[in-house]
């Protein structure tokens, strides 16, 4: 039979032409994205990655909920000037904690990966409410709400913990004890403040080494 | 109980008429976040009116109120014409049409108060994400029921491309929502970092190739033919074309993902396969290309023609340009910046809305009965679409090659020769440009809006009964 002929048969069939699309579209998927999944050094943590902390954890969402991401990309690529302008390059056990990850598609504003080593958390706070403050050609929106929300009106932080302790984040029950209190009487921009200082942390930067 | 002997169009004209509103809606919604831009205190403030926020509305309001609104009334015209058989469970095919727009709609709303999963083009969060799985099941089991009483044997290639985008969308949209609730307005992704990256990129690219590409050339199959009034130029091309690309356009997600911290070889069989995914590509613009070959005096009289062309035209440009900017050392200046953003717009301006266009100044008048109110702003709407669609790839071009050599441009003695700020204070004219492109291309569509209003105000009443099907087709001639 030609190919033609075969092919008439997957025309004329609705079940074949259905099970011939799934098969054709799953071999990428399965060749190149599964074992992807089950490969865990993918989503083992690098030795200085840890959990986020209760008030950073909190930041993170705030962040995600903001969109930074579509403007802040937070992935260093391995070429001489992006670590030149921002520092060591990203290794994939750094976002082992990230769910969602954040390495973001478009830099509209820097790279913000090792960004917690380069400028104080005053800065940051002046920036997030009046960013043509401190950079007068500054395009990014100002967040003014941040300083006058709570970080944790509802009281999920445990929730979130667990939660993430389910998928296998390593919280200690103390840590997860004492979670309420890191938060409370804490703004949104207290908590993305907390979460920003620690980006470029798991790369073994401390605050002031990058500039 | 609706008469199986005419076919089900009430459903189609509703889809329509919703997908034009989502048009002008998501539109305006990328017009006011490029005036942001330019200007960005026009938040006033605001939170719902932050960047962040009204650009998920945008890109989700495009994509799934006007991209899929289009996609699901198209599918529904099409599938009962080339089966010669009424809509199968138009109970369900109006859940489709109420529902999805709910989801869209709430869903957009939820992104102004700050829901959002924060994975691109799948921001909707849980509760919208289950929603958006049962209206996809309801769209599928119409689909295919219609196939599945259909009166001619073959089915018809157009069907193959819906097939492919309900089928293919089904599967990514699952994958990629997989997530733990912690409320109702958030949840954390089952994946994690680059694992949850590479499931991201495969869902990302796809949810482009089976629905802004593969849904939409089930839209050029079936309505390009129709309005050219000539038969698909290759049959054989066709399904050379459609298998290659089903295969192909699942393996290239990770080239949105180069130089990050991915497997080298996921990235590197990324490439590969965008570059082959050229081949198939180009062998379905050939095809349409040829298809309108001998029509081409109709191009001078008829706005739908013009437009449906048009699409063709840029869906080569924009497939062209895809396959190159995988490639690593092209992807080394591209990446992160405003090219990207160039690359998409000509996909989607001048590929998905023009051809949407296109179908609907060929479907409106025949689903309402009545003479499209004006040609000649059918002409100028083609026009602005046109300047608006070059005038945005134009400035985004210039704005992301300028931003992608000047990050990497190190001085002689190897130090960074700008600072960040600098470059991105230098973008100022480019998107101011890109401001003018988005309302000038927005215009457009709001003439046509205009143009359809007017045209149903003469709308009368339509039925169009099921032709007998030629006997050498008839399942049930063959079967006995």
């Amino acid at each position: 039979m030609s190919v033609l002929g075969i092919h008439r048969k997957l025309e004329e069939n609705a079940g074949l032409l259905i099970f011939g699309i799934l098969i054709v579209s799953s071999i990428g998927g399965l060749v190149q994205v599964l074992p992807s999944i089950f490969q865990d050094e993918l989503v083992s943590p690098s030795v200085e990655t840890q959990p986020y902390g209760a008030l950073a954890l909190v930041g993170r969402d705030i962040y995600i909920r903001e969109g930074c991401s579509t403007c802040h990309s937070q992935q260093v690529r391995p070429l001489l000037a992006e670590v030149k302008r921002y520092g060591p390059f990203s290794s994939a056990g750094e976002s082992a904690y990230d769910r969602p990850f954040l390495w973001g598609s478009k830099r509209t504003g820097p790279d913000l990966h090792r960004v917690g080593a380069k400028y104080s958390d005053a800065w940051q706070r002046v920036h997030l409410i009046d960013p043509r403050s401190v950079v007068p050609k500054s395009i990014m929106p100002a967040y003014p709400w941040l300083a006058e929300k709570p970080a944790d009106p509802r009281n999920t932080i445990q929730t979130r913990m667990r939660r993430l302790q389910i998928l296998g984040h390593p919280y200690t029950e103390e840590q997860i004890a004492n979670a309420p209190e890191r938060v409370a009487g804490k703004t949104e921009l207290d908590a993305i403040v907390a979460y920003l200082a620690v980006l470029g942390e798991a790369a073994g930067l401390a605050e002031g080494m990058v500039h | 109980m609706p008469d199986s002997n005419v076919y089900n169009d009430r459903v189609v004209t509703v889809l329509v008429v919703l997908s034009l509103v989502w048009a002008i809606a998501g539109m305006a919604a990328g017009v006011f976040i490029a005036a942001e831009l330019v200007w960005p205190t026009i938040d006033l403030g605001q939170e719902w009116l932050s960047y962040g926020r009204v650009r998920t509305l945008h890109t989700n309001g495009v994509i799934f109120g006007f991209g899929v609104s289009a996609l699901m009334a198209t599918a529904f015209y099409s599938v009962q014409r080339t089966c010669h058989v009424t809509l199968f469970a138009p109970r369900l095919a109006w859940f489709c049409c109420i529902a999805w727009n709910l989801v869209v709609l709430t869903g957009g709303i939820s992104f102004l108060a700050g829901w959002t999963s924060g994975k691109e083009y799948a921001e909707l969060e849980w509760p919208f994400d289950i929603g958006i799985t049962i209206v996809w099941l309801a769209f599928a089991v119409v689909f295919f029921g219609t196939i599945a009483n259909r009166k001619v044997k073959p089915i018809y290639v157009s069907n193959w491309f819906y097939g492919a985008l309900i089928i293919v969308i089904a599967m990514l949209h699952v994958v990629n929502s997989l997530a733990i609730p912690i409320s109702i307005d958030k949840s954390y992704s089952l994946f994690a970092g680059a694992q949850d990256a590479i499931v991201q990129w495969w869902y990302g690219h796809n949810a482009v190739g089976f629905l802004l590409t593969g849904g939409f050339l089930g839209m050029l199959y079936y309505f390009l033919p129709k309005q050219a009034d000539r038969p698909i130029w290759s049959y054989r091309l066709s399904i050379v074309a459609f298998w290659a690309f089903t295969y192909s356009y699942i393996w290239a997600g990770p080239h949105h993902l180069h130089y990050n911290a991915i497997p080298e070889w996921v990235q590197s069989l990324g490439v590969v396969m965008s570059i082959i995914l050229l081949a198939p590509s180009w062998a379905t613009m050939v095809n349409g290309v040829m298809t309108v070959a001998g029509a081409w005096e109709k191009l001078k009289t008829d706005p739908a023609l013009k437009f449906i062309v048009l699409a063709l035209a840029f869906y080569g440009l924009a497939t062209f340009e895809g396959p190159m900017l995988s490639i690593k050392s092209v992807n080394v200046v591209s990446h992160f910046t405003d090219w990207t953003v160039g690359h998409v717009h000509s996909g989607a301006l001048g590929w998905n809305a023009m051809i949407t266009f296109g179908t609907f100044y060929f479907l409106v008048p025949r689903l309402v009965g009545a003479e499209l109110y004006s040609i000649r702003l059918a002409n100028i709407h083609f026009w602005l679409a046109l300047a608006g669609t070059m005038l945005y790839i134009l400035s985004m071009w210039g704005a992301g090659v300028s931003q992608g050599l000047l990050w990497l441009s190190l001085d002689e003695l190897g130090e960074l020769s700008y600072g960040f700020r600098d470059i991105m204070a230098s973008m100022a004219p480019y998107y101011a440009l890109r401001f003018v492109a988005g309302a000038v291309f927005l215009t457009g569509a709001v003439l046509m809006f205009y143009n359809f209003i007017k045209t149903m105000e003469n709308r009368t009443t339509v039925t169009r009964r099921i032709p007998e099907v030629k006997t050498a087709n008839v399942v049930a001639e063959v079967a006995a």
